[in-house]
């Protein structure tokens, strides 16, 4: 996903350090039942695309502790995988002392007030900002709760505040002995005032933060017990899969629902615009008498849309007029001065996101109002559209989120929800409608296709004076997050297009092309940093080979006015040895990367055989995520950023013929297995910058990283992706 | 027609058509949800029990192919000695991250263990290359088994 605040923080990353409107306001909530309830007030980003003009001040998470002791989280940042479940309860714990599994945590339900993530404008989890967003607002939140603990135990003594601490759920008077467990002072303690200012911790003092804390979803995960959207149970459900039309943008014409009626456990056939569903007492009813269904198509205008119409839309679209994106210095006088020139066209395909669970709803509509049981990162969105589809108000649609079995941006789309509540509409019981993988490939919100050119001017020592990259593809900001697309320019798309590097003449441009209505994109793993570490750091790669130079030394070069990121590169050159000579075979390749936040740097291993065929063996990566929340979390994060960055690099294409979507499944949709995983060593640079984001800058560097190392072993030079090993057979 | 099937050390009567998936009546017929739906062609794992201790994908595997033999799933597989240490390894090496896929790779990896309690990288790729994780949690799956490997023969001398 984008990082909204990219940009923000490279122009004014100072004026941010001084800590500048970065108040957390808090407030105290009554609650009939008693306990302390506090509700944490964020400052709202005012440069936020998403601004809508309302008051900068709104309750956001809550707090809340009974008079048994028991803290609870409301979670508003959900989990995917990605560790939220862990790190946000973690920077409570840390101020609030208690122990992490005092903590309980619930779904929050959709309220954009109380519960918008800063960063985005509104409730939502993505683009690697959950820690980003939180970091400061919830251990504001336990400090202040701390607190007024504290002044309440010292109430009842009557001692100074000062002569109290706080520890494991306990106000403790040192001088006496004396001790009030949390739960005892709750009553007295929500009677305070909340205090304006609290102190933090001293990060020295940490003893939660920065170490690795056991997930807190791990057990469940462990023991079939934990509740993805899909294990929903509601009493008197049915379960529905569903057909949407294979054409782009076709729509239905008619069913013939005679055979199926005869399958048993059916119970129903539903007729949408553009789909068709069929209801039964179990899945596998469902999809019998789905495949028992004659259905006939009204195909629409892309009957005969290919991949390659698209890709020549794209290849035209990239010598209109483009929107400049950053341009500094003058990069096209430099260019025509250089002594030398190169160009390049670089090319990323389609991508759907396969998440293991694929995508399903549970919806029953009542003559009074919704309930909707799903997983999804846009949980006000998945209200929003529900209530349009019933007619219902807002506030007569309940939406039960649950744990996500994978995110990488597919579920910040709200499509399948829409679908499922016209479905269950059309019934009154509740409905699980599961989509088939095949569905859940072919009707993917995909990563856009991107056709990039890039342009370098060298000097005579083959270093670049000038640098410049048009990016050409959709624009996911447009349709997802209209204010945030501004003069035409989709700031995502554009993200890290000059990489971590600082060219004094450069040139980022980007035109918009869309594919045909009905075919949509959206986000992924770190859509823009992902696509343009790609494009930059095999381009830079090449420049390093133009210059007849090795390509850390080179890249180390450009990178003088980044010191992080010349720290990552440095401890990945060191760890990978990258100065001792490559066993034979075996060829060796860098990038480096800054998004989110973050600085990273990784050193592919690869092998190729005679037959074209890939092989990663090691990878080798560095991270600098500023202050850490849960080192394991960034070591698991970076692990699996590596793989998930390794199956697109490899396998990942969705392409198209005749309108459809040639891909179905995980025979023609592959994604990396066990025994084609790398080993993987991660080494973190420990910092006390502000935290950086985590889920997706390692899916972002791995891809340049190997077609560098295949180019070290191979000489060929690989522009597209996936990597296509036809291309690399040996002759 | 009625089928008689023996689940986790109880019998279920099931009322559903021959072919259909045992998957689809652990989870919609018997609320056994840990057993998880990913692809329905045996591409993914996500759905593997134990049929008499050997690993079967659950989503192709119909229930007239069953008969009397012995199904375990996620929710009995700490009854296993393999499978408690699994799942064990699984906690200490903090293998999951969305965890969707786990229940399949916990159940794969005890088959494995039973048969064979001394797996190498091969035997571990071998046995485990069915089972697809998108988080790419394969790392640490690697290192569990072998702990878990480590677990078993200790206990088997204590």
């Amino acid at each position: 996903m984008f990082d909204p605040l990219v940009s923000h923080e490279v122009d004014t990353r100072i004026k941010i350090s001084r800590g500048v409107s970065r108040r957390t306001m808090l407030t105290v909530i009554t609650v009939a039942s008693g306990g302390l309830l506090l509700g944490v007030s964020l400052p709202y980003w005012a440069g936020t695309a998403a601004a809508s003009g309302e008051d900068n001040f709104a309750p956001n998470a809550f707090i809340r502790i009974a008079r048994d002791g028991q803290v609870t989280l409301v979670m508003n940042q959900v989990e995917m995988g990605q560790g939220t479940y862990t790190s946000m309860p973690m920077l409570v714990a840390e101020e609030l002392e208690v122990d992490l599994a005092q903590i309980k945590l619930e779904h929050a339900p959709p309220d954009d007030k109380l519960y918008r993530n800063p960063r985005l404008g509104f409730q939502v989890t993505g683009g690697s900002t959950s820690v980003r967003a939180f970091w400061k607002p919830l251990r504001t939140a336990g400090a202040a709760a701390r607190t007024m603990l504290i002044s309440a135990a010292a109430a009842t003594w009557n001692v100074e505040t000062a002569s109290c601490q706080a520890a494991e759920g306990e106000v403790i008077h040192a001088p006496s002995g004396r001790k009030l467990s949390y739960g005892s002072l709750v009553d007295q303690a929500a009677k305070l005032p909340v205090p304006d200012d609290v102190v933090l911790k001293d990060p020295r003092d940490f003893t939660l933060i920065g170490s690795s804390a056991k997930r807190t979803d791990a057990t469940a995960k462990v023991n079939g017990t934990a509740e993805f959207g899909i294990d929903t149970k509601v009493p008197g459900m049915k379960i529905a899969t569903v057909a949407a039309c294979p054409i782009i943008g076709g729509k239905l014409r008619s069913v013939d629902e005679s055979k199926a009626a005869t399958v048993k456990g059916v119970i129903k056939v539903v007729r949408l615009d553009d789909a068709v569903a069929v209801i039964a007492d179990h899945m596998g009813a469902a999809k019998k008498g789905l495949e028992a269904l004659v259905i006939a198509w009204d195909q629409g205008p892309n009957a005969a849309f290919s991949t390659a119409d698209m890709v020549q839309q794209l290849k035209d679209a990239s010598t209109r007029q483009a929107i400049v994106a950053i341009n500094q210095g003058d990069a096209g006088k430099a260019m025509s001065t250089s002594p030398r020139r190169i160009d390049a066209v670089y090319q990323m395909p389609l991508l759907a996101h396969a998440a293991m669970e694929p995508m399903n709803c549970t919806v029953h509509v009542r003559k009074d109002g919704c309930d909707v049981w799903v997983g999804t990162q846009v949980i006000t969105r998945a209200q929003a559209t529900a209530a349009a589809v019933t007619g219902f108000p807002l506030e007569k649609v309940r939406v039960h989120n649950h744990l996500l079995g994978g995110g990488f941006g597919r579920r910040l789309d709200v499509d399948g929800i829409t679908q499922a509540v016209q479905i269950a509409k059309q019934v009154d019981y509740p409905v699980k409608v599961i989509w088939t993988r095949e569905e859940d490939i072919r009707h993917d919100v995909y990563r856009p296709y991107y056709y990039d050119t890039l342009s370098a001017g060298l000097d005579d020592k083959g270093y670049p004076i000038a640098f410049s990259h048009r990016v050409t593809g959709s624009s996911i900001l447009a349709r997802w997050l209209p204010p945030a697309f501004k003069n035409g320019l989709d700031r995502d798309a554009v993200e890290a297009g000059a990489g971590a590097y600082s060219f004094d003449n450069v040139l980022v441009d980007y035109v918009r092309q869309e594919p045909p209505a009905g075919l949509t994109t959206g986000w992924w793993r770190g859509v823009g940093v992902t696509h343009n570490a790609f494009m930059v750091e095999g381009f830079v790669d090449e420049l390093a080979t133009a210059a007849g130079q090795d390509p850390v030394s080179y890249r180390r070069a450009l990178l003088n006015k980044s010191p992080r990121a010349k720290a990552v590169l440095d401890l990945v050159a060191e760890k990978a040895g990258w100065d001792k000579p490559v066993p034979a075979g075996i060829g060796r390749g860098v990038a480096v990367v800054f998004g989110f936040g973050s600085y990273i740097a990784q050193v592919a291993e690869v092998s190729v055989a005679k037959e074209g065929r890939v092989r990663v063996k090691r990878v080798v990566c560095a991270v600098d995520c500023g202050q850490m929340i849960n080192p394991d979390t960034i070591k698991a994060q970076m692990e699996g950023g590596i793989i998930f960055g390794l199956t697109a690099a490899l396998y990942g294409a969705i392409t198209l013929k005749n309108g459809r979507v040639e891909q179905g499944n995980f025979d023609t949709y592959q994604v990396l297995r066990i025994d084609e995983a790398p080993t993987i060593e991660v080494y973190m640079i420990a910092s006390n910058e502000e935290p950086g984001g985590i889920g997706e800058p390692g899916t972002a560097t791995i891809a340049p990283a190997v077609v560098n190392a295949i180019f070290a072993l191979t000489g060929k030079r690989l522009r597209q992706l996936p990597i296509d090993t036809t291309e690399l057979k040996s002759a | 027609m009625a089928h008689t099937l023996k689940i986790n050390g109880g019998s279920y009567v099931i009322d559903a058509d021959s072919d259909t998936p045992l998957l689809w009546v652990l989870r919609d017929l018997l609320g056994m949800t840990g057993t998880k739906f990913g692809c329905g062609m045996a591409l993914c794992g996500a759905c593997t029990v134990h049929q008499d201790g050997q690993p079967i994908r659950s989503c192709i595997t119909t229930i007239d192919s069953i008969g009397d033999a012995e199904i375990t799933t996620i929710e009995a597989i700490g009854s296993i000695p393999a499978g408690a240490q699994v799942q064990k390894a699984w906690l200490d090496v903090e293998v999951v991250q969305c965890g969707y896929c786990q229940s399949g790779q916990i159940v794969s990896a005890t088959a494995l263990l039973t048969t064979n309690p001394k797996p190498n990288d091969n035997d571990i790729d071998e046995a485990m290359s069915g089972n697809i994780c998108r988080c790419g949690t394969y790392v640490r799956i690697r290192e569990a088994i072998k702990r878990a490997s480590v677990a078993l023969a200790t206990n088997a001398k204590g």
